[in-house]
């Protein structure tokens, strides 16, 4: 594992490219070259010729040719990702010459699932910094699918920088009975194009308060389940008040409800060179009103295509428990002298944990479209396997530890957990809705809450 | 004196009593409270009903108590909800005036009140009550009556309470079962600070605390106008539960415990003292430390008060209050209570007197009352309005149903 690539943002000019893995990631691109003009460079990769054909990008990559002859997997990820690791070096090639890759793709099917967390580490190689944005399938395609999808984010989360994961099934939140097919997946395309567009807006507008990918990271990093994004845009006289509005009308934002959870918020704003202090000011002010307790970052730009208008984009990470980031769960590995050779670990393991983060400044982040409050996953629980030790090696440590005999035997010792010694039970409030006010169950005794001694 | 339409009922579905008052209109306007209906309450936890057939019996012992102690007819009354489901927010309408002369008319006030009422609320939520703070003109702000002005741009800021339109329905639920009608619903907490506060505490600014057993409604008034409502559902049940936790009593020793030696504060004085209780034979049973009685009590409360305080902060309104707090509720009765509650808002605390009105002494003193003697009082501001709405030209608006006019039925 020869990666010890630390992927720099570089002065301007900012390269960026969008490659997208798999059908689905294929029509979103389609759709982003059709609507929006950004100076980014399109790439699709699939194993199906057929749909590479449809596509209007130019720029396209077949992987697989040999094996599968261009009619694609078939909804197998294994065979994807096989496929993929074969033809490795080529897609790193395909992903070269970027310092970010936005990597679009619909989980839950054979290409995107498997091929796309092999993309994301091609990428990186490549030394570019890979944002994710995924969506995941419908419940009505069924848990098969679903498991997939799930199994593929979490490789993808590990492979790339960033992850803004978008639930198909929220988007009836979004749809109404009349919606049609096509104007439903018109939407998920639309929205995938909003992630992707709002983030590099933000990274790449001249900003007079900058905000970059540190300010990005601050923000999502280790926050596991619930961060939600949203962007406004407004113009007219009243713009300020009715941008703040329309963002806290957003669904994605469960009505602005996510504001008021959340924990931290980046904020970007876009505006003409008309743009006033009082404009700025009103929409954080705005903001902050919402938001309880949370911490806001803000970046104010100026873009004179924005002439008369204000654009809005805020990141929120929401009010969940924060949990140490996979970096920080992993426990240091004991101590290996260089010329030790460290043997590449199974397969599986390689391929799920191919390129943990080499410094905590770039932790596995994920960021979810809509706060799914239902299917919040744990965070990984991924412990690094011990490395294979030559038997000098681990005679030299077993000797280290048997010296500091005492303290070793404490910690092996199976320790008997304490039991809480009172049950705080709620007595005549036992029936009743509880009384929770910021977190606290109002309804146990003050006294105890507070700690309070009575001797 | 059947059939009077001077008569205004007020009922109080509370957590440990149901309490109806009757009042009756004097030839100068007045409130006259002539009859009072107290029954224990069984069937509600924490302001809001979780046994219907229950509150109904309840409702109905008091109801008759009252008409009995004021020899009327009880049909309909005010009734007062709460729960911890109550919440408000502060609104603002616009309306532009379109008359060539731009003046401000009495159809542009109703449209921009209208265009104020048009809120955004979950669809689960009703209105409760939408009351008028304050006009502004073309900016101008601060303006009581912008009729007869001039102005392009006429603005309101109303003050909205609303609840969950469901938890509201089952106390009127619960009357209606009992062939009463149902005038008005009001918010207890309103309801208390109309029995409690005079015009001048309002203007300077004021803070009114209602502790019950299972809520503690807090209104706040400046400027004379309504700034900021709220529940807190924790009430004296809960210092009762401390107590009972704490100590290791059963609940109805606890609370008889609370009211025979509680107090909001720790002293000196206390310190190391103990009583002992007695079973039902005579025999010492337990012996309690009343240090410990009062720091566990002392803990609740304060803690009552800094949520309280905090969210008041929070909204930006402690600043405007002048004149300092008044306590109301059963909580009132707790000894060195208003000395926790300045200690913590750092203003003056007072309990709450219902001075406005005449009638029973009795009931008049109690600071337990005062929900249900403001219910009163709101029903007699609306009995004042309909009729001056029939005689428009002889009738004198007071400030005060002028301030409660834009009251929706809830």
């Amino acid at each position: 594992m020869s990666i010890e690539t630390v992927p720099v943002i570089k002065a301007a000019p900012l390269t960026a490219k969008v490659i997208s893995v798999g059908g689905a990631g294929s029509n979103a691109l389609d759709h982003m070259t059709q609507t929006a003009s950004l100076d980014l460079i399109y790439g699709a990769i699939h194993t199906n010729r057929r749909v590479l054909g449809d596509s209007r990008v130019s720029n396209q990559m077949l992987i697989g040719a040999r094996r599968l002859h261009g009619m694609g997997t078939g909804g197998d990820p294994e065979l994807a990702r096989t496929i993929a690791e074969e033809e490795f070096e080529a897609v790193k090639k395909f992903c070269s010459d970027a310092d970010l890759v936005f990597l679009v793709t619909g989980l839950g099917g054979g290409t995107g699932t498997g091929a796309a967390p092999v993309v994301a580490r091609a990428a990186k190689e490549a030394g570019a910094l890979v944002l994710a944005v995924a969506t995941l399938p419908f419940d009505f395609e069924g848990p098969r699918r679903k498991k997939q999808a799930d199994n593929g984010l979490r490789q993808l989360k590990s492979a790339a920088d960033a992850v803004i994961c978008l639930p198909n099934q929220k988007l009836f939140q979004l749809i109404d009975e009349n919606t049609s097919l096509l104007e439903a997946f018109k939407i998920t395309n639309d929205l995938l194009l909003q992630g992707v567009k709002g983030v590099w807006q933000m990274l790449t507008r001249p900003g007079l308060i900058k905000v970059d990918f540190a300010y990005l990271y601050a923000v999502v990093r280790g926050c596991h389940a619930e961060s939600t994004f949203a962007a406004a845009e407004a113009q007219g006289e009243n713009r300020a008040k009715e941008v703040v509005a329309k963002l806290l009308a957003s669904p994605l934002l469960d009505h602005g409800k996510s504001l008021c959870e959340a924990q931290a918020v980046l904020v970007s704003l876009v505006g003409g060179p008309d743009m006033t202090m009082a404009d700025v000011n009103r929409v954080m002010e705005g903001l902050t009103r919402q938001t309880d307790s949370g911490q806001i970052i803000m970046g104010a730009a100026v873009d004179s295509a924005f002439q008369g208008r204000l654009g809005l984009t805020v990141v929120v990470s929401r009010n969940t428990v924060r949990l140490p980031t996979s970096a920080e769960d992993v426990p240091a590995p004991e101590p290996e002298h260089d010329d030790d050779p460290v043997p590449a670990p199974p397969l599986e393991n390689r391929f799920e944990h191919a390129a943990p983060s080499p410094n905590l400044l770039q932790p596995q982040i994920e960021t979810t479209f809509f706060a799914d409050r239902e299917n919040t996953r744990p965070p990984s629980r991924f412990v690094a396997p011990a490395p294979e030790l030559t038997p000098q090696k681990k005679a030299e440590i077993l000797t280290q530890q048997s010296r500091s005999g005492k303290t070793r035997k404490a910690v092996s010792k199976f320790k008997q957990q304490q039991l809480p010694l009172e049950i705080i039970s709620r007595g005549r409030f036992e029936k009743s809705q509880p009384t929770i006010h910021r977190g606290e169950d109002l309804d146990v005794p003050t006294y105890i809450r507070r700690g309070m001694a009575l001797n | 004196m059947f059939d009077s339409p001077s008569i205004v009922v007020g009922l109080d579905i509370g957590t440990s009593k149901i309490c109806a008052t009757v009042g009756e209109l004097n030839d100068s306007g007045g409130l006259n409270i002539i009859g009072l209906g107290q029954a224990k309450s069984r069937g509600v936890r924490k302001g809001e009903i979780v046994d219907l057939a229950l509150t109904k019996d309840d409702i109905r012992d008091a109801v008759v108590e009252a008409e009995q102690m004021a020899d009327v007819e009880i049909r309909s009354v005010y009734l007062g909800v709460t729960g911890a489901h109550v919440t408000c927010f502060n609104n603002r309408g616009f309306h532009s005036i379109a008359s060539h002369d731009r003046e401000i008319t009495e159809e542009d006030v109703q449209d921009v009140l209208k265009n104020a009422r048009a809120i955004n609320l979950p669809a689960e939520n009703r209105t409760v009550h939408v009351i008028r703070q304050h006009f502004a003109v073309d900016g101008q702000e601060h303006i009581s009556n912008p009729v007869g002005m001039h102005g392009a741009r006429v603005e309101v800021d109303v003050h909205v309470v609303h609840g969950h339109f469901n938890r509201l329905q089952n106390p009127i639920a619960a009357v209606r079962a009992l062939q009463l009608d149902v005038d008005e619903v009001v918010f207890t907490g309103l309801a208390s600070s109309l029995a409690l506060l005079t015009s001048e505490q309002k203007e300077l600014g004021s803070i009114v605390i209602d502790i019950g057993s299972g809520t503690t409604e807090y209104v706040v008034y400046a400027k004379g106008i309504i700034k900021h409502t709220g529940v807190l559902a924790v009430g004296g049940d809960h210092i009762s539960n401390d107590l009972a936790f704490g100590l290791k009593l059963p609940l109805g020793r606890a609370e008889q415990l609370k009211i025979d030696h509680g107090s909001a504060l720790v002293e000196e004085s206390a310190k190391g003292q103990v009583i002992t209780i007695s079973n039902d034979l005579g025999l010492p049973e337990k012996t309690i430390n009343i240090e410990h009685l009062r720091r566990i009590m002392s803990a609740r409360i304060e803690e009552i008060f800094q949520l309280i305080a905090a969210e008041l902060d929070a909204a930006g309104v402690l600043d405007q209050v002048r004149e300092g707090v008044f306590i109301c509720g059963g909580g009132a009765r707790i000894p060195q209570i208003q000395r926790a509650a300045s200690m913590v808002f750092g203003m003056h605390a007072y309990i709450g007197k219902t001075n406005l009105m005449s009638g029973l002494k009795s009931a008049l003193d109690q600071p337990e009352f005062a929900g249900a003697i403001g219910l009163a009082r709101f029903g007699s501001f609306e009995l004042k309005k309909r009729s001056e709405d029939r005689r428009p030209l002889l009738g004198i608006r007071s400030t005060l149903s002028q301030l409660l006019r834009p009251l929706t039925r809830g």
